[in-house]
């Protein structure tokens, strides 16, 4: 197991390799379809929100107001990265982003990005939203809550031991593409 | 209308923080197939201990509390309209308390009114039945598991699938490869053979209402379902696409007529955060018994 502090160095990314199971404390940013598109448009970050050797998360979190009028998260598991193919290889670039964590995996575009420019992507469980959740031990900001929603908001969230797996590291290798291989072909004798 | 409201935040309460029993049973058994050590095995842990703060805070199992559909049996002269309106309000009133996520969003202009409530949701599914007792059904299903659903029109060249048995089991095949890592594994899935577009689909996701260790009443449908559940945990795909031996915790397949022209196979996928839960009310409204 190995642990994880951000803001991330280029030395502790390249560290890592496909199969390493990892907890990551520090700061992470939700972001997902939307921030993405917006991104990808062109959109800026606003004001003292920075991806610079850090973390954004592929997810939509349930945030509540508790008594004192301080926001809460409920429920915080990932959601599937793959829709964010399209954008995500540019915004590891010009971002400066040294992890992505998800669901699911991501494509070749965004494991050239993670080989180029020093980042990884790390698999959180799916649907585990309470676990998450309770990793999450502060919510820092919110930013565009109005304009996309509180799913497609950016949260910026502190987070103590959020365990992920290592599944597309900065050498090349996805795990993703490898079960691929290896399931087709245990279908085809299958079939 | 107040205790049918109640009841009805209830289920959605219940069904959003508590995993069903036949659904923890079989998550138990993969986790002891899974090799210890492997990410598999972390995984399916993680999925586990997951399962019992959910139930324990009685929070969301996933943060994607999903699309809302009911199906409900009721007798002659029931009110359904009442009914459907009471059922808005008791979404919204779970939206409010967070048994639901704010997860509804108008396709044309992109806003999310936080209510979870709008066209097409929640979806209801209102039918007559010759007994005296309203069942309301719930099923919650996520946005992840509900993108990996597939339709396939039978034949298919790429497939080698032909109209039969072995060009469906192809197909589903298929359906199962291509939702690794995707839908949130290890999952179940729902077929339908047969049926319409719309239908087809439909009718796949209500074979989500069976128990998950049923067995199908026609054998022919039960031997294709062993078929798929085995083979496909023979794919190495794994809990999250990870690799492992549990890729599938069930498989339940219905089938309904087709034209003479149209042959479709129509699959559905559930993530393993399978959120079904029913009750059934009592004159009053208030909940009688709980269904899974």
């Amino acid at each position: 197991m190995t642990r994880l502090q951000t803001p991330l160095t280029e030395a502790a990314v390249r560290s890592l390799h496909v199969g390493d199971e990892v907890y990551l404390s520090g700061v992470v940013f939700t972001g997902r379809d939307a921030v993405h598109k917006y991104l990808h448009e062109g959109g800026q970050l606003p004001e003292g929100v920075s991806f610079r050797d850090g973390v954004i998360y592929h997810c939509g979190p349930v945030v509540m107001k508790d008594s004192s009028g301080n926001w809460v998260v409920t429920a915080a598991g990932p959601t599937t990265s793959i829709r964010e193919e399209p954008y995500q290889a540019q915004i590891i670039r010009d971002f400066g982003v040294r992890a992505v964590i998800g669901k699911g995996g991501m494509g070749e575009q965004t494991l050239a990005a993670c080989r180029e420019y020093g980042c990884v992507y790390l698999h959180a469980i799916g649907g585990a939203a309470q676990v998450l959740a309770e990793c999450v031990r502060k919510v820092r900001g919110v930013s565009f809550l109005e304009k996309f929603g509180s799913p497609e908001a950016i949260w910026e969230l502190e987070v103590v031991d959020f365990p992920a797996v290592v599944t597309i590291d900065a050498h090349g290798n996805s795990r993703h593409r490898d079960v691929l291989a290896s399931s087709q072909a245990a279908l085809a004798r299958l079939l | 209308m107040d205790a049918l409201l109640d009841s009805l935040v209830e289920l959605i309460r219940r069904t959003s923080a508590e995993i069903p029993e036949d659904v923890h049973r079989a998550i138990l058994s993969s986790l002891e197939q899974e090799k210890q050590g492997t990410i598999a095995e972390s995984a399916l842990k993680i999925i586990d201990r997951n399962i019992a703060l959910a139930r324990q805070k009685s929070q969301p199992i996933c943060q994607d509390t999903g699309s809302i559909i009911f199906y409900v049996e009721a007798p002659m002269g029931f009110d359904q309209l009442a009914f459907e309106h009471t059922c808005r309000l008791a979404v919204t009133a779970a939206t409010r308390k967070g048994y639901l996520r704010q997860n509804s969003v108008d396709s044309l202009t992109g806003v999310n009114d936080g209510t979870n409530v709008g066209p097409g949701s929640p979806t209801i599914h209102i039918h007559q039945h010759a007994s005296p007792t309203v069942s309301v059904r719930l099923i919650l299903k996520g946005g992840g598991c509900e993108n990996v659903g597939a339709q396939y029109s039978l034949p298919n060249e790429k497939l080698h699938a032909n109209r039969d048995l072995d060009g469906c089991r192809r197909v589903i095949l298929d359906a199962v490869l291509q939702a690794q890592g995707k839908g949130c594994g290890p999952g179940i899935l729902g077929v339908c053979i047969g049926g319409d577009r719309a239908t087809g689909y439909e009718l796949s996701k209500q074979q989500f209402l069976r128990f998950l260790d049923d067995r199908n009443p026609d054998s022919r449908l039960d031997a294709l379902e062993q078929d798929i559940l085995t083979t496909s945990n023979a794919l190495g795909i794994g809990p999250m696409g990870f690799g492992g031996k549990t890729t599938l915790l069930g498989v339940k397949i219905c089938a309904a007529n087709r034209l003479p022209a149209s042959f479709f196979v129509s699959i559905s996928y559930m993530c393993w955060a399978y959120r079904r839960q029913g009750i059934e009310l009592d004159p009053g409204f208030a909940i009688s018994r709980w269904l899974y």
